[in-house]
C-alpha cells in the first residue's frame, strides 16, 4: 500500500493545492478518469471545511490530508476543531436554500455537504481517534 | 486556472463572464465583482459559468448571495451552463431549483427577468 500526506496552514490559498495532489494520486492510483472531477470536488470541499473550521476556532495547527491506495482509494482529511463530528450533515431542502434567513457560512456548510455525499459513496464523518479533531473518510474503487 | 472575470452588457442585462477555478481562494473575488455591479445599479444580471472548469460550495453560496440581493432589489439573476459536470453539481445540491439556469447567454437574455423568482 502506498501512502501520501500532505498537511497544510489552513488558508484557503492552499486547498488548491490539496485538490490537484488528491487528484494526481487518484490517478496514479487507479482511479477511473471519469470519477476524478469527482475526487477532485470532494478532497476540496473537505479541506474547504477543514479550513474553514480551523480559522474560525483561531486554530494554526495544519490540515492534514492523507491518501492512500490498499484496494481502494482513500483519501482522510482530518482537522483539529473541536466539534460534535455529525454537526451540518443534514442537507438542505431547496426553499430554504434561497431563504433570506439563511446566513452564507450555513449555506456554504450545508452546500459543501451536500457535495460530499452526492459525490462520494463510501463517506465517513467521525471524530479523529485521538486527541480533537474531525476525520472525513472518503473511498473510491480502483479500476485496474 | 486561475479566476477571471469578464462583464459585457447585452440589452437591459448585464452579463459576468467567469473562467477558471471558483473555489475558497477566489470566491471573495467573484462576490467583490458582483456586488460592485449591483451596488453600481445592475439589476438584471447573467453569469456565464461556461469557461468555468472547478466550482465549489463557496462559490455557489456566493452566486446565491447575488441571486438574493437582486431578488431584494427587484432584480433579476441568470446563470449561463451547458456542462454536464457542473449541471450535475446543482443538481446534487437543489440549486438548480434556486437558479433560472439556461444553455446559452442569448436564452438567459431572451428569458423574462421575472425568472430569477423561479
Amino acid at each position: 500500500m502506498a501512502t501520501v500526506r500532505l498537511s497544510f496552514s489552513p488558508a484557503p490559498v492552499h486547498v488548491r493545492t490539496a485538490r490537484l495532489v488528491g487528484v494526481a494520486v487518484a490517478r496514479r492510483a487507479g482511479v477511473r478518469e471519469d470519477l476524478l472531477d469527482e475526487v477532485r470536488l470532494a478532497i476540496g470541499e473537505a479541506c474547504t471545511r477543514a479550513v474553514a473550521l480551523h480559522r474560525q476556532y483561531g486554530l494554526p495547527d495544519p490540515v492534514l490530508v492523507e491518501m492512500s491506495d490498499g484496494g481502494s482509494y482513500a483519501v482522510r482529511v482530518v482537522d483539529r476543531a473541536p466539534i460534535e463530528a455529525s454537526i451540518g450533515l443534514a442537507a438542505l431542502p431547496p426553499d430554504e436554500l434561497a431563504n433570506e434567513s439563511l446566513t452564507d457560512e450555513a449555506l456554504t456548510t450545508g452546500v459543501g455537504f451536500a457535495l460530499l455525499a452526492g459525490f462520494v459513496e463510501d463517506l465517513q464523518v467521525r471524530p479523529v481517534d485521538e486527541g480533537v479533531g474531525t476525520e472525513v473518510r472518503m473511498v473510491w474503487p480502483v479500476g485496474r | 486556472m486561475e479566476l477571471s472575470l469578464a462583464t459585457r452588457t447585452v440589452g437591459e442585462h448585464t452579463v459576468l463572464e467567469v473562467g477558471g477555478e471558483v473555489d475558497v481562494y477566489t470566491a471573495p473575488r467573484l462576490r467583490e465583482r458582483l456586488l460592485e455591479l449591483i451596488d453600481g445599479g445592475a439589476r438584471h444580471v447573467v453569469v456565464d459559468l461556461g469557461r468555468v472548469d472547478f466550482l465549489d460550495s463557496t462559490g455557489l453560496g456566493v452566486l446565491v448571495g447575488a441571486l438574493k440581493r437582486l431578488r431584494t432589489a427587484g432584480g433579476s439573476f441568470a446563470l449561463v451552463c451547458d456542462k454536464e459536470p457542473l449541471l450535475k453539481i446543482f443538481r446534487i445540491t437543489a440549486l438548480d431549483q434556486v437558479f433560472p439556469l439556461h444553455p446559452t447567454v442569448d436564452a438567459a437574455v431572451g428569458a423574462e427577468p421575472s425568472g430569477a423568482n423561479a
